[in-house]
């Protein structure tokens, strides 16, 4: 072979993988809790992220300022633990010099992550963590996308009112930052809205038998009852209710009732409700990415599960970010700070905008819940869509039965 | 809150807290026959949850029809903690077989995270309850207490009128003195290890017939049982039982006039109070 031949083909042997391998990568970190009490929720938000991160590369990466990026995630396992989180988000930034943030789940844990991702100057995409407090510390690069925590009861506050404006209602949630965060704001609302708050007491996020708050509310002649915490307390609450037969006509708790194995409750589940920050029947037109329908396909496609509103945040804060470095043409985080606070979009998952005032920078001030019910069809239960009224995909449930 | 409802308060109480007595007495009496820690203890009583899960689900029978299983069962997984983690431990510094009980919690734990995660589980179960005033007491709260009573009378009938009873209590009361007499002090830490199990199982089969759970549900009955055998005596399962009631009494008497919230401080705060008092148990009246 003549010299120019072999010339050539090492050009081109050099030249070729270029062409077909991405420019860059960046790189996102995280933890999610693989481990502790928080494991569940953690785990459905991590999987919003992956199916995201994995459709990213697949179609060769966010294009930016004439590059393509692919994603690399780094990821720890927190232990549901404060902590570990501390530990791990600045491992995150220095060791792995990660480019952008995720937030683990829950607001304690998200508020403190928020602390070391402002120290280094990260944006930070919080998908998990709705206490309003953590946004009012003075930030520049937290970037909330579900609602916060002073709206998850709102909802089904307008629907008890719709159907009984002097409800006597209840308030029992556990003494953690985003149950409390949520309960303040509720306990405002139900009183502007002419409720009588006939109880108003919080549990240790440890208990097990909720039988003597139970008679608390049966005491106080409670018609309605708002409240609970995370996952494995809500839960026992709500069966508790139902065993000691506390006679409630509504009943709204926190996070478990939006989980598929809350149906697991039985009888126990039905009529209760839940402020969501998804449901699959409420249909958005999205300006960008999948709609809610093929989302749901593709999630359940890869994991065999339904996907739950867990899920769908850490999709839709995975997507917002990438829209963000593609509007602002690049990844240095000046220029997509700017861009993620210029965005005013609707995607899937609702309408997204980020407070931009100092005083509340990166608070979600579009977005909006809705209120989810346990119902019964033939037999079997289901979780629908029941408030707002031009968004429901059932009849409320008002009484609820055997409560 | 009305009249009837501290009662009601009070029952309910009672009745939860002859479980926890049940929970407590298998801790206890490993801790009285061999001054082990086992701190297996949370995870052994997740075990009893999941095996009533995975029995009435699997099989379809009632939950009730499980506590025979359960207790065999645990007896058996009993036996083989006791080889794997205890018997080399025994005799040395009790941090030895604190840490021991410990590293196998651990392992539990992580094992059962890989299989199954944090996900809530629950055995629907209905029964017949009983409604006074405006105020239910749950058929299975009932039932629970029932069989309570019964394992707990079956407990010391087995260590006061049987051979192996009294050779466990033998063994608890001076090893050396046992294996001079002949008895094989080994094989009955063993047994007594199982039976320890046994109940922590049984206990947690019980206790899943009322609430939800999930795998790391363990950790507060555990944290309980530790309390409830300061009140009633290192070492003495009838005092656990005792201690149990004792400590439901106490909820369902504190929380109609106080938050919930500071349920936890004042059993703490009692566990504080009755270990410098009453070092030997509230109800074994040994004084400081």
């Amino acid at each position: 072979m003549k010299r120019i031949d072999l010339l050539v083909a090492a050009i081109a042997m050099l030249a070729a993988p270029a062409a077909f391998a991405a420019d860059d990568t960046i790189t996102i970190g995280m933890t999610q809790s693989q481990t502790g009490s928080l494991n569940v929720d953690s785990v459905a938000q991590y999987r919003g992220f992956e199916i995201w991160r994995d459709e990213v590369n697949g179609a060769g990466g966010i294009a930016a300022g004439g590059k393509h990026y692919k994603v690399k995630f780094v990821s720890y396992d927190d232990q549901s633990q404060g902590g570990r989180v501390q530990q791990l988000y600045t491992r995150l930034i220095i060791q792995d010099k990660s480019d952008f943030l995720f937030s683990p789940y829950s607001s304690g844990l998200t508020a403190t992550a928020a602390v070391i991702s402002e120290q280094y100057g990260k944006i930070m995409i919080i998908t998990g963590g709705a206490e309003e407090k953590t946004y009012t510390l003075g930030n520049k690069y937290l970037f909330q996308v579900i609602t916060p925590a002073g709206h998850y009861l709102s909802g089904a506050l307008e629907a008890l009112h719709s159907k009984n404006p002097k409800a006597r209602v209840a308030f029992v949630y556990s003494d953690d930052p985003f149950s409390k965060a949520v309960v303040s704001a509720a306990r405002d609302q139900a009183k502007e809205a002419g409720f009588d708050v006939v109880l108003d007491e919080s549990y240790a996020p440890s208990t097990t038998d909720f039988g003597p708050v139970v008679n608390k509310i049966i005491s106080a002649r409670a018609d309605a009852l708002f409240g609970g915490g995370h996952y494995p307390d809500s839960a026992t609450l709500a069966r508790q209710v139902y065993d000691q037969k506390a006679n409630l006509k509504w009943e709204s708790l926190l996070v478990a009732p939006g989980d598929a194995k809350f149906a697991s409750l039985g009888k126990a589940a039905l009529g209760v409700s839940t402020g969501s920050q998804w449901e699959l029947p409420v249909k958005f037109t999205p300006q960008f990415g999948p709609t809610g329908t093929e989302f749901a396909k593709k999630f359940e496609a890869k994991y065999h599960i339904a996907a739950d509103y867990h899920s769908a945040s850490g999709y839709a804060g995975a997507m917002i970010l990438q829209h963000a470095i593609e509007q602002a043409g690049s990844v240095d985080p000046e220029k997509v700070a700017a861009a993620l606070n210029k965005t005013d979009a609707t995607i899937f998952f609702g309408h997204i905008k980020f407070a931009t005032d100092p005083g509340d920078h990166g608070m979600q001030i579009a977005h909006q819940m809705v209120v989810a019910q346990w119902v019964e069809d033939n037999g079997t239960l289901s979780r629908q869509v029941v408030w707002p009224r031009d968004a429901a995909s059932a009849p409320l449930l008002y009484p609820i039965p055997s409560h | 809150m009305s009249l009837f409802g501290i009662i009601a308060s009070i029952i309910d109480g009672l009745l939860v807290g002859s479980v926890y007595g049940l929970a407590a007495m298998g801790l206890t009496l490993i801790w009285g026959v061999m001054d082990v820690v086992n701190l297996t203890h949370g995870s052994m009583i997740v075990a009893g949850m999941f095996a009533l899960y995975l029995l009435t689900t699997a099989l379809g029978i009632s939950p009730y029809a499980t506590l025979v299983p359960v207790l065999v069962g645990g007896f058996f997984v009993g036996l083989a903690l006791y080889w794997i983690a205890v018997h080399r431990v025994i005799g040395r510094p009790p941090l030895m077989s604190l840490l021991s009980t410990f590293s196998v919690n651990l392992v539990l734990l992580g094992l059962g995270t890989a299989l199954w995660g944090t996900v809530l589980f629950n055995v629907p179960v209905s029964l017949p309850s009983i409604t006074w005033q405006r105020y239910t007491f749950p058929g299975t709260h009932i039932l629970a207490a029932v069989l309570t009573a019964v394992i707990a009378a079956c407990l010391y009938l087995f260590l006061y009128r049987t051979r192996l009873g009294k050779a466990i209590r033998a063994v608890a009361g001076n090893r050396q003195a046992a294996e001079l007499v002949g008895i094989p002090t080994t094989k009955v830490l063993a047994l007594a290890f199982g039976l320890g199990v046994a109940l922590a199982g049984v206990s947690g089969m019980l206790i899943a017939t009322l609430f939800p759970f999930t795998l790391l549900s363990g950790d507060a009955y555990q944290l309980k049982s530790f309390i409830v055998i300061v009140l009633g005596g290192l070492g003495n399962p009838t005092g656990a039982l005792l201690g149990g009631i004792a400590l439901g009494l106490l909820e369902g008497l504190v929380t109609p006039f106080i938050p919930v919230s500071w349920t936890l401080v004042i059993e703490f705060a009692l566990f504080v109070v009755v270990l410098v008092a009453f070092p030997g148990g509230v109800f074994t009246g040994k004084r400081a």
